[in-house]
Parts: C-alpha cells; sequence; structure tokens
C-alpha cells in the first residue's frame, strides 16, 4: 500500500478484463444443462409436449363440445364409432347428464353451453352398453386417471423423502432399524395387501364414517398407493443422503448452528431433487397402471364416476362368443396406453438428462 | 447355504407373522363383521355361527387361536362358500394359478431371450430396432389392454384360440401370452444390454481366437454372463405375474386362485381373503430365494449370505 507500483495501472487493466471475462462466462445451472440435453431426446420432447397437451385437455373438459358422459340413451347403445351424425346435449338436464360439479367445472360447463350451444361432437369412438358417448368418457377418465397418478405420487413422495433423508442423516441403530423395517414391507405382497384394506374399508360402516370425515374411496386410495410405492424413494434418497451428508457445507451448515431438521429439509433434500425427479417421472406412470388395474377388477374408482380401468373392464364384460365391440376395448386401452408411453419415455429421457455420469455423451 | 436358507426361513416367519398380525387386526376392527348381510339373522343362528367362527370369543384369544391354526396351516372355513375350507379352494386353485404361470414365465424366458440375443448379436440393425420398440410397446402396456388387442386379433379377426375357459391345451396359450408379454418385454431388454456388455469383454475375444463357431461363442460363453441381470429381475418378475394373475384370470375365465382372491375381495370373504395373501407372500419369498441362489450360479463371484 501506499508505495506506487510502475504496474499499477496496467495490473488494474488486467484484473478489469479477467473481471469482464468471468462475467461474460454464463454458469450453467444444473436444470438448464438437463433441460439441454433433454431437448435434444426428441423422443422425450414428443412426450413431454403429448403429457402438457393432455393434461391442458383434461384440466379444460367441460369446456370442450363433448358429448355429456352420463347421458343414457338406450336406442344407441353399442353403436360403432361415427364422423357422421353430431350430437348433442340437453341444455336442461346438465346436472343429471354430467353428474354434481364443483364451482369450476360448472362454470367451465356454462362457458361450453355459450360457445357451442347444445352441438357436440359425433361419437368418434362409438358408444357403451347404455348408449353413453365414449369419447367423452374417455375425456372424464382421464380427470381421475391424472389426479390419482400425481397425487398418489406425491403423497409416496413426501413419505419416502423424509423417510429416506431421516433414516440416511442420523445413521447407526436408528437407520438400521429404520431400514430393516422397509425390508420386511419389501417382502409382503402389496397388491394383495391393499385390495384387502380396500376391501375392509369400503364395508359399508366404516364408509360411512369415513364420509362423515369428508373421506372417499379416492382418497383413500391416494393414501394407500401413497403408502406402497415409497419404498423405493426412501431407499434412493437414503443412498444419496448418505454420500451427501459428509460434505462440508453439511458440515458448515453444522458450524452455524442449525438444527437437524434443518439440515435434512433445507440442505439435503434440496440436492437428492435430481434423482427424486427421476424417479418422479418413473412412478407417475406406475401408479396409473396399478389405478387402473384395481379399477379393472371393481375395486377402485366406482361407477358413476368413470376412469379408464373401469373402461376397459367394462369393454370385457360385454365380449361374446359371437360379438366383440372392440371400439369399448381398443380406445380405454389406447387412451391408457399413449399416456403411459409417453410418461415411460419422459422418465427415461428425464434420467439420461439428469444423471451426471451420462454427461457430454 | 445351509444358514442362508435357515435365516431366509427366519425372515419369511416373520414376514408372514407382520401380514398376519395386520390384516388379523384390520379385520377385526372393522364393526359388524362378515355375517351382517341384507337379512337380519336370528339371533340363535347368530350365536351359532359366531360360536362356528369363534368371534364370541375376547380378542386376544382369536388372535391366538388363528395364529396356531395358520401356523399348522390350517386356514379355517371360507365365510361365504361355507362348505369349503380355505385349504379347500387354495388346492383346487393353485395347480391351476400355477401352471398358467409357469407357462407365462416359459413364454417370457423364450421369448425374451432369443429377442435380446438376436438383438444384441444384429445391433443397430432393422432387426434391432423393431425388436426394441416391440419391447418398450410391451413394457408400457397394461396387461389387459395387451389382453383385449390378442382376443380381438387372435380369438375373433382371425380365430385361432378361444377367447375363453380352461381345461384344454389350447386355452393356456392365449393368457400365458398376455401374462408373459411385459415380462418378455422386459427380459429382452435386460439380455440385451447384458450381452452387448459381455460381448465386448476379454473372454469373448479369446474364445473367438481359440476358433470357436460364433453360435458356440454366445451360446456357451457369452449367454451366461448375460443371464445375471435377468437372474435378478425374475424375483420381480414372479411377483408381476402373480398380480398379473388376478387381471388375466377375470378375463379369460380361468379358475385359478387370482379369480377367488378377486371375489374373496369383493364379497368381504376374510378368511378366504387372509388365506390367499399369506398363500401369496409364501410364494413371492420362496420365488425370490430361488433367484438368490441361481444368482450365484451364473455368477460364481456372488457369495450367499
Amino acid at each position: 500500500m501506499g508505495v506506487a507500483s510502475p504496474h499499477g495501472e496496467q495490473d488494474v487493466e488486467r484484473y478489469g478484463r479477467l473481471l469482464d471475462e468471468a462475467q461474460a462466462i454464463k454458469g450453467v445451472s444444473l436444470a438448464k444443462d438437463a433441460w439441454r440435453r433433454l431437448r435434444r431426446n426428441r423422443v422425450a420432447m414428443i412426450s413431454l409436449w403429448f403429457l402438457v397437451l393432455l393434461s391442458l385437455v383434461t384440466f379444460l373438459t367441460p369446456l370442450l363440445p363433448l358429448q355429456a358422459p352420463k347421458q343414457v340413451d338406450t336406442i344407441r347403445a353399442f353403436s360403432p364409432p361415427t364422423w357422421s351424425t353430431a350430437g348433442s346435449i340437453d341444455a336442461n338436464q346438465v346436472d343429471a347428464h354430467f353428474g354434481a360439479q364443483n364451482a369450476f367445472n360448472s362454470l367451465l360447463l356454462q362457458g361450453r353451453l355459450l360457445l357451442f350451444d347444445d352441438w357436440a361432437l359425433p361419437s368418434l369412438c362409438g358408444t357403451d352398453e347404455l348408449g353413453r358417448d365414449l369419447l367423452s368418457r374417455l375425456f372424464w377418465g382421464a380427470r381421475i386417471a391424472l389426479v390419482v397418478g400425481i397425487v398418489a405420487t406425491l403423497v409416496s413422495l413426501v413419505i419416502g423423502v423424509t423417510y429416506g433423508a431421516v433414516s440416511g442423516y442420523l445413521g447407526g441403530a436408528v437407520d438400521n432399524l429404520m431400514m430393516r423395517i422397509v425390508d420386511v414391507l419389501y417382502s409382503i405382497p402389496f397388491i394383495f395387501v391393499v385390495i384387502f384394506l380396500i376391501t375392509i374399508l369400503s364395508e359399508k360402516s366404516i364408509k360411512a364414517r369415513l364420509s362423515d370425515y369428508g373421506i372417499d374411496r379416492i382418497t383413500i386410495f391416494f393414501f394407500v398407493v401413497g403408502a406402497i410405492y415409497w419404498l423405493t424413494m426412501a431407499r434412493v434418497v437414503r443412498g444419496q443422503v448418505i454420500s451427501l451428508k459428509n460434505e462440508q457445507f453439511i458440515e458448515a451448515a453444522r458450524t452455524i448452528g442449525a438444527g437437524r431438521a434443518r439440515i435434512i429439509f433445507r440442505h439435503l433434500v434440496p440436492n437428492v431433487s435430481s434423482v427424486v425427479i427421476v424417479y418422479l417421472t418413473l412412478t407417475i406412470p406406475r401408479v396409473m397402471l396399478f389405478e387402473a388395474f384395481l379399477s379393472f377388477l371393481g375395486l377402485g374408482v366406482q361407477p358413476p364416476d368413470v376412469s379408464w380401468g373401469l373402461l376397459a373392464n367394462a369393454g370385457f364384460k360385454v365380449i361374446t362368443p359371437v360379438k366383440i365391440y372392440w371400439w369399448l376395448i381398443v380406445f380405454p386401452g389406447l387412451a391408457l396406453g399413449t399416456t403411459l408411453f409417453a410418461l415411460n419415455f419422459l422418465g427415461d429421457g428425464l434420467r439420461d438428462a439428469l444423471d451426471p455420469k451420462l454427461k457430454n455423451w | 447355504m445351509v444358514y442362508f436358507l435357515l435365516k431366509r426361513l427366519g425372515w419369511m416367519a416373520a414376514t408372514l407373522w407382520v401380514v398376519f398380525t395386520l390384516s388379523f387386526l384390520l379385520m377385526r376392527s372393522v364393526p359388524g363383521g362378515p355375517l351382517d348381510q341384507e337379512r337380519v339373522l336370528e339371533p340363535h343362528i347368530r350365536a351359532n355361527l359366531e360360536a362356528r367362527y369363534h368371534l364370541d370369543e375376547p380378542l386376544w384369544q382369536q388372535y391366538l387361536r388363528e395364529l396356531s391354526n395358520t401356523a399348522r396351516f390350517d386356514l379355517g372355513y371360507s365365510y361365504k362358500m361355507g362348505d369349503f375350507t380355505v385349504n379347500e379352494i387354495i388346492g383346487q386353485g393353485l395347480p391351476v394359478s400355477a401352471s398358467l404361470g409357469i407357462l407365462a414365465m416359459f413364454f417370457a424366458l423364450s421369448l425374451g431371450l432369443t429377442a435380446g440375443i438376436v438383438s444384441a448379436v444384429r445391433r443397430h440393425s432393422w432387426l434391432d430396432f423393431s425388436l426394441m420398440s416391440l419391447a418398450t410397446i410391451g413394457i408400457a402396456l397394461p396387461n389387459f389392454v395387451v389382453a383385449g388387442m390378442t382376443i380381438i386379433l387372435f380369438a375373433f379377426v382371425w380365430p385361432l384360440f378361444p377367447a375363453a375357459g380352461w381345461g384344454r391345451w389350447i386355452d393356456v396359450v392365449l393368457p400365458a401370452f398376455c401374462l408373459g408379454a411385459p415380462y418378455a418385454a422386459y427380459i429382452a431388454r435386460l439380455v440385451r444390454s447384458g450381452m452387448l456388455d459381455v460381448l465386448g469383454q476379454d473372454y469373448i475375444r479369446t474364445a473367438y481366437a481359440k476358433g470357436l463357431l460364433p453360435r458356440d461363442v454366445i451360446l456357451r460363453h457369452a449367454i451366461k454372463g448375460a443371464m445375471l441381470p435377468v437372474a435378478s429381475f425374475m424375483g420381480p418378475a414372479v411377483a408381476g405375474i402373480l398380480t398379473g394373475s388376478l387381471v388375466v384370470e377375470q378375463i379369460f375365465y380361468v379358475p385359478g386362485l387370482g379369480i377367488h382372491f378377486v371375489e374373496a375381495a369383493l364379497q368381504r370373504d376374510y378368511t378366504l381373503a387372509m388365506g390367499l395373501v399369506m398363500i401369496y407372500t409364501v410364494l413371492l419369498y420362496t420365488m425370490n430365494t430361488v433367484v438368490d441362489i441361481s444368482y450365484s450360479f451364473f455368477d460364481p463371484r456372488v457369495k450367499l449370505e
């Protein structure tokens, strides 16, 4: 200090240049990097756009010019798919034909009546045994399928991440005990236990008592499914947390006096998010498949609600040795198949994009 | 080896006990119970029925009785099919389900292995591409959709097989195929990537260098290394085939355990449902143990703990 250096001004210039250079380099965050790699994966991108479109359409289903999903018209029973005759809805019987709706849906329905009046798309996918329009039922069923898939996965996410992170961070005897519990739960054939559980919970008096608390079958379903699918998530998160907990940033957090809960949820959990996201996208299709599976067996969503599994089951019920109503099997199957397909591809793509080991390949 | 088996047996007992206790407590915490029907029973009849199913005893006594009965493989009478014991129903259904499951496994292994090996040997060809696309479709589609498509194709459009039934060998083909198809797809993908790993290794080059025919190199040397991921997949696959059979048996009207299980669940036949849950747990556990043992067979480096 104080001593004037002959190179002083040059130094300032040099440091200034370096600073400019450093500022010109843009840091690539993990998310940005992953997004860049995901965009190069064409199949994953098509799947992503398909899913975005699907969620949008299912969100706005009441606004679309579809026929009413619950409008029984036995004269039209089992009519094959048609392009020509446009359908119609009865504006006076909206409540009966669409079922009771919440405020948001009723608003959309009114918008639909304003926009399209009573005109509706022809039965592009044919009609079922009561003459109800299959296309419209597929759309309304998609809402349940997506909601179940997402909510149940979130439940499993919350349980799995918490359990795994706590077990991994605490370590020692607690970790050992918690993981032995997971081991025992793993070897229980859960689907059978779940069916058993749902059977018991749908007993009339229990059902009545539960519905007093505002819990219906779908809510039970969310929790039951969430309660199964957390096991793998817990294991994965635990593994990650164990490898992270001795890193310096955790040490640093501990030094400045952060408590256990704070370290786990503010410092460790955000760092396992990429693994969690990958597992999330792979769990959603499995949960949706499970819902379809249970509904197919008659243990999931109950009529008059619709779900894709239920629709497929209805298609199988009317197979006779002489006649098969192919559209009742093909279209629900196609809807479920394409969605699961897209989710699987997106999950694979995300795994490739977020896995640092595959970086720059 | 003996120690390993004993340890596994111990864990199985623990798992079964957990399943039993959970199911038992859930069952008994339901108010009413299996005897409540639309028709209200006469008090005497009700008392007799309760005595038969020991529902009149205190809870802990029931629990101990049921536990010791179950430990002696006596699962009691079915609540809804009162003339049959649960053991009899299982005795009738298990052979049917088992033959269906074994055949499905056979389908899955033979189709999956062939497709996987062909794909790996002819990698990046159109054959590889189409086989692997088919495998992805097979994994994504739920088996009742596959079942629907095959029924439409092979029972109606091109009537080769019956759409439903049981008893003739031809009845088994479609259900076994539908049950095995997703697992064939998984196995094909596993075998392909396993083969690709193995084919790049030194001992394969040695095998080629000493002048073996390509067929011998692949079938004798490469395939054993590629089976390892398949072996570890067999545990989940068996579990999946067991569950899948719930749906497939219902679609094809196969009188196996699966159809009983669904019926028991829908009818709230607690004893039957509980018995079947226990049977499925045992099956699953046994198969997982077999898989672990086969692991050490395929890879001598793996030691059984």
